[in-house]
């Protein structure tokens, strides 16, 4: 396909690939848009599978879905049965609907199986310039290559099946700049939740985000990874940022993508992927890495943060206007307005999640835990986001390492990110989550969770207490 | 496919004035395990509805005599999180025609619209306004016409335009499946795919 060069009128990367994609616009309605990648999971497909068959339709490009089990499978014995029936339906009608359209698939126990935002970068088939959706928000991860990925229904799920093509309307551009560049102790996770944290979490509503600066170019791309997955968290349609060598050395790594002969004509072509100098955006924020800190939330969105060792604010002082909704959240959490949260017991700590279950969390985590051990009074659930993060968990030493320190590694899927499985946070309970959402409930009935980045939530799970990372002895270098 | 056409409601309402309510709320994630798409709407709400023993929460709107009907009356950035469109399978099942509220997450208004559920956005103040008359008056009755873009409640009191584009509002008018209308573009799709070098 061709992207707009810098010869004609400036033009952001969002839009060159998006016009890119047009198969037509339809007046004063959405546009026809072509999709590249579609990815698919057990939860949110079954009924687009059904009514496919009830439409007397088949899948269009079977060769472009590729499907994974993740949201409700078990985090143990994974080679047994699922226990719990309904979810085991689920599972093997993803199974039988790959198999009847022909459609790849990596099922539970499959070395090619993990979360699905995990999996597709691993698997090569994330590339620059794509557009890409999955039945899942937290699609927004793979813009990290620089592509327009974004999350859908299960209509629009049947549409892709079926026509391999979206009816969406374009959103408005944003681009957020991070200048300066993180402190020690700091990880992308902490600077997303501080950017939510200013904004809201409808504070990107209606746009496209791009990432960009100096504090964004220095990311490695799972951190960027981390950055794009929760900009549907301040309500974004989804987040991209430019590719640049830090991609395209991600991407030469994996054997797939150097067999793909698609490989060369996108390396070739990268210097096309960018946004052109003076182009416009309907909105742009500006902040300074260098004042983020290490984040926590305190109540039951994602908005809802404030630095580790902060006070938790009054209704007034958050900015939020519905007082209602805001007591709601405190009352849940078992919180008031004025109280520090750091030294707070904690009963679970949670590591994994297409947010922060890739390979560099893993090793972040185990560097502030060597050496120690686990504090008795916390359950840990340390969760790889694939299978290819536990084999080189497993390769770099690191599984050995969480062992010593009392801590047991699981098996890949979104475990107790949403508790779809047994991984349930009981109610009442405290848990220090790296997943993406703190909602009443997400990890079970009354589960109060607060979350933070891998380094935060080592240290909770070391010290029993929600504790600043930067305290401990051994600050992880990053 | 054939879906109810949607022209004008008239309904009392329930107002439900609480901010970023997310599709977590509206439906669980631990309901999701089902194939189908039918009832979901018994567990709309759950855990705001029924306490841990599954005994009705007598304060929550939907156990509250005196509201019913169908147009859900909320609050600011409705149906944030998941993209999960059971929260609309769930809204739809239990009744409701419409959500009203001053804005909606992205991925919920197009999961809505696939669904002939009708997002209804309206500014800050009227929504306010209207849900403290239904807050007065539980009988209240709101009319919802489509085909004139127009929200209206008592002979002299509110009377609001709503916007919706013009695609998307005749889909909802005739009762059209916009899948439907993807598949008979298929020739076009693959004009589109040949032009930039086949379906590969």
């Amino acid at each position: 396909m061709l992207f707009q060069g810098s010869t004609m009128e400036p033009l952001t990367l969002f839009d060159k690939i998006w016009d890119a994609h047009v198969v037509k616009s339809v007046e004063d309605g959405p546009d026809v848009l072509y999709i590249d990648r579609h990815y698919i999971h057990e939860v949110t497909s079954p009924q687009a599978f059904e009514s496919l068959r009830q439409r007397g339709t088949d899948v269009f490009r079977p060769e472009r879905t590729t499907a994974v089990a993740d949201h409700n499978i078990p985090t143990t014995d994974q080679h047994l049965p699922i226990r719990d029936s309904v979810s085991r339906a689920q599972v093997e009608t993803l199974e039988e609907n790959c198999r009847t359209y022909g459609i790849e698939h990596f099922g539970i126990g499959h070395s090619g199986n993990g979360i699905v935002h995990v999996t597709g970068p691993e698997l090569g088939y994330t590339l620059p310039g794509m557009t890409i959706v999955c039945g899942d928000s937290h699609t927004s991860t793979h813009g990290a290559f620089g592509a327009i990925a974004f999350g859908i229904g299960t209509s629009e799920v049947e549409m892709v099946l079926a026509t391999q093509c979206l009816l969406q309307v374009k959103p408005a551009r944003m681009r957020i700049t991070v200048n300066g560049s993180l402190r020690k102790g700091v990880t992308s996770k902490d600077l997303i939740l501080y950017i939510i944290s200013n904004i809201s979490t409808s504070g990107a509503a209606g746009y496209f985000v791009e990432f960009a600066g100096e504090a964004i170019k220095g990311l490695s791309m799972e951190a960027r990874m981390t950055i794009c997955n929760m900009s549907i968290e301040m309500g974004a349609r989804g987040g991209l940022i430019e590719p640049d060598e830090i991609t395209f050395d991600y991407l030469s790594r994996i054997t797939s993508f150097n067999s793909n002969p698609e490989a060369a004509k996108l390396t070739e072509k990268r210097l096309s992927l960018r946004t052109d100098p003076g182009a416009v955006f309907d909105r742009e924020l500006e902040f300074d890495a260098s004042s983020v800190p290490p984040m926590i939330t305190y109540g039951t969105n994602p908005g809802m943060g404030m630095p580790i060792d902060g006070i938790i604010p009054d209704h007034e002082q958050s900015g939020t206007d519905n007082a209602g909704s805001f007591n709601k959240a405190l009352e849940y959490m078992g919180f008031s307005p004025g109280m520090k949260l750091l030294g707070l017991p904690v009963d679970y700590v949670f590591l994994g999640s297409c947010t922060n279950g890739r390979i560099e969390d893993l090793r972040a985590f185990t560097a502030m835990v060597k050496g120690k051990r686990k504090a008795e009074n916390v359950t840990a659930l340390i969760v790889p986001g694939s299978q290819q993060v536990a084999r080189e968990a497993e390769k770099e030493g690191l599984t050995e390492v969480l062992r010593e320190a009392g801590f047991a590694m699981r098996q890949p899927g979104c475990s107790s990110c949403l508790a779809m499985n047994d991984d349930k946070i009981p109610p009442g309970k405290y848990a220090v989550s790296t997943s993406n959402r703190n909602f009443e409930g997400r990890q079970g009935p009354g589960a109060r969770t607060i979350l933070a980045g891998p380094l935060a939530a080592a240290a909770a799970a070391v010290t029993g207490r929600i504790t600043d990372p930067r305290d401990l002895t051994t600050v992880y270098d990053l | 496919m054939k879906r109810e056409k949607f022209d004008l409601l008239e309904s009392t309402c329930v107002p439900l004035p609480l901010a970023d309510i997310d599709t977590d709320q509206i439906i669980p994630a631990r309901f999701l395990s089902a194939t189908s798409r039918d009832g979901f709407g018994k567990n709309l709400f759950r855990d705001w509805r029924y306490d841990k023993k599954g005994n009705e929460i007598k304060d929550f709107v939907l156990n509250r005599a005196e509201y019913g009907g169908a147009i859900l009356v909320a609050s600011s950035n409705f149906g944030c999180g998941s993209s999960r469109e059971h929260a609309v399978w769930a809204i739809a099942d239990y009744g409701f025609r419409v959500v009203i509220s001053d804005s909606f997450a992205d991925i919920f208004r197009n999961n809505a619209l696939n669904n002939g559920l009708l997002p209804v956005q309206i500014p800050s103040e009227m929504l306010s306004e209207l849900t403290a008359k239904i807050i007065a008056n539980p009988d209240l009755i709101v009319k919802i016409d489509l085909e004139r873009q127009l929200i209206s409640a008592d002979e002299n009191g509110i009377s609001v335009p709503f916007a919706i584009n013009t695609f998307r509002k005749q889909c909802l008018l005739n009762g059209l499946d916009n899948i439907d209308y993807l598949i008979n573009m298929r020739s076009r799709i693959i004009e589109y795919e040949n032009s930039r070098g086949g379906p590969g």
